[in-house]
């Protein structure tokens, strides 16, 4: 895929400006709100029409306004999913699936409503009607009606937003798994950190209509390190666990790591906060902590009264958030060799 | 108490007929107008909707005589009616104009406040979707508004059955052909001894209007309920 975008809008006081291009299929749209993401999205989906520039897709352009183009929404072939689903409410979930499958020419279509209704685990709540479901149901269904109309891009516009926070890690899994397993490249719009990190590899990062940088996920947590409220969090993704004693040891690299948390079979994605990674320069004699892994310090970053140690530990690396007195009375420094205590509850299942 | 005679059955008859047709003949124009008015920005959009609401404040008299002044045999569309061989006035197809243009209002009225209600954002998710105009008119407005398109039709068919002013000036009061019930009550009043007729015919009213109240909210609760 790809997707060049070069736009100018202005709405009242508000100016929208800004030219990229992506080829990468996992993309995120970071910003505060009034940043103008919703904005982008609509231009992007043919829903408002810029003042000025093109948008082309793989080559076909969707708005020109030097060549007087512009492609209806349902021209484009981009699908969205709202921020409040915006299920039909006259029409079952069935109904509102099958709603875009319909309008698809049979050429387009890349896999069976049985197999979409499978991933998102909808069988049960086909003939139900739209008012009768929960927020996280409304939104797989939204998904999959969307993804049934099998566009050449999504958009998604903050669908996890207004979802609590159990039900919003129900679904990034099928999020992830269907996007992925149909092969469709997706812009995720979102202002939550946590949720950028977990659907995409490459993001934009919004400020006021205008694109202030353009980074990996990681990098951005990263960055964000210093002016996020809760500091750096490290995203482990742990596989099946085995018992250990009454608590539960998972692989991760080269060492194991002991939780309190149980997890699944299969995928078990952790979170842990950089600042419950305790560093010390000896291995400690005694300790409370049930994991202590020797790491290596391979760098430093942050600013103000926080700084980042990423450590490496045996294949695996884990980002360590501690203030800059400690740096300095510990004299840590890059490739010196440290020992990071983690306790066993600090780790928290997302799914 | 109830006694009506074979004319008064005639004009209760004529009634629901001229209700019946005015409403159904009014309704695609009506969900039209309403679309218009809702969902597009035309240009004369607001002489469209003063226009179509005119009738509802102008004394029925007034759209009779200026009804008649259109369809009259000397009037505008004269020439055009009497080359169709079409007579109008003083014809059940008059009653039926009549009724047509003063209940047309509260049609359009009432679906206009069932499309105005359809959040925008169904419209949008359904042109993402892949659907064209008509068929979003198809698939997701006309059934949005379901509700309010059988609230304006029984508003409008019970406004139909009340009709006097531009029914007695457009199409007469003829027994038989154009007497509906109120011009039979007003035949009635005006003839010495006639007032236990005329408040037969009042009961029957009352009872008619009844009826249409209960279909419709029972078709509205089955609405509801899908």
């Amino acid at each position: 895929m790809l997707f060049e975008v070069d736009v100018e809008k202005k709405i009242g006081d508000f100016s929208l400006q800004v030219d990229f291009s992506l080829s990468e299929k996992k993309c995120g749209i970071f910003g505060p709100s009034g940043s103008g993401k919703s904005t982008l999205m609509h231009i992007l989906a043919g829903l408002l029409k810029p003042d000025k520039g093109k948008i082309v897709l793989d080559g076909v352009p969707l708005f020109d306004q030097k060549r007087k183009i512009n492609l209806s929404p349902q021209e484009r072939r981009i699908g969205v999913v709202f921020q409040h689903a915006h299920l039909f409410p006259h029409m079952n979930v069935r109904r509102n699936l099958l709603y875009g499958w319909q309008r698809t020419p049979p050429q387009e279509r890349r896999g069976t409503p049985e197999a979409i209704i499978k991933v998102l685990n909808l069988e049960h709540l086909l003939e139900r009607g739209v008012n009768s479901l929960s927020g996280g149901e409304r939104q797989r269904v939204a998904l999959g009606r969307t993804v049934l109309s099998w566009p050449r891009l999504i958009l998604m516009d903050e669908p996890l937003t207004g979802l609590d926070r159990d039900l919003k890690f129900q679904i990034i899994p099928y999020l992830r798994d269907v996007l992925e397993q149909f092969d469709i490249p997706f812009l995720f719009i979102s202002h939550s950190l946590q949720e950028i990190r977990l659907m995409t590899d490459e993001v934009l990062v919004f400020e006021e209509g205008r694109l202030q940088a353009r980074l990996s996920a990681e990098e951005l947590a990263r960055r964000r390190l210093v002016t996020e409220r809760r500091g750096y969090a490290n995203l482990l993704r742990l596989p099946s666990p085995e018992p250990h004693g009454d608590l539960w040891s998972y692989r991760w690299g080269g060492t194991e790591l002991i939780l309190v948390e149980p997890g699944e079979k299969g995928d078990n994605l952790f979170e842990l906060g950089a600042k419950d990674v305790t560093l010390f320069k000896q291995h400690p004699v005694a300790t409370s902590a049930r994991n202590l892994l020797p790491c290596q310090v391979s760098d430093l970053f942050g600013g103000g009264n926080r700084i980042g140690v990423e450590l490496t530990c045996n294949g695996g690396q884990l980002i360590s958030q501690i203030v800059p007195e400690s740096v300095r009375e510990l004299d840590i420094r890059k490739g010196m060799e440290v020992v990071a205590v983690i306790k066993a509850s600090a780790f928290r299942r997302l799914y | 108490m109830l006694s009506l005679t074979p004319q008064d059955i005639q004009a209760i008859a004529l009634s629901v007929k001229v209700a019946t047709a005015a409403t159904l003949f009014s309704l695609p124009f009506g969900f039209g107008a309403a679309y218009l008015l809702v969902f597009t920005r035309i240009p004369g959009r607001a002489v469209l909707e003063g226009v179509v609401n005119l009738p509802l404040v102008l004394p029925p008299v007034v759209v009779g005589y200026l009804l008649l002044l259109l369809f009259g045999q000397s009037g505008t569309f004269g020439p055009v009616l009497s080359l169709l061989d079409l007579r109008i006035i003083f014809t059940l197809k008059g009653a039926v104009i009549a009724s047509a243009v003063v209940g047309f209002p509260l049609l359009v009225r009432s679906i206009r406040i069932g499309m105005d209600g359809i959040d925008n954002q169904y419209l949008q998710a359904a042109r993402t979707l892949g659907a064209q105009w008509w068929d979003i008119l198809y698939t997701i407005i006309l059934p949005l508004s379901g509700r309010a398109i059988l609230a304006g039709m029984t508003l409008m068919f019970a406004r139909s059955l009340g009709e006097f002013g531009a029914t007695i000036i457009l199409a007469g009061n003829i027994p038989g052909v154009t007497q509906t019930i109120p011009l039979a009550i007003y035949e009635y009043t005006n003839t010495p001894g006639g007032d236990s007729m005329a408040l037969s015919l009042c009961l029957v009213s009352i009872g008619l209007s009844f009826i249409v109240l209960l279909i419709s909210e029972a078709t509205a609760r089955s609405f509801k309920k899908r």
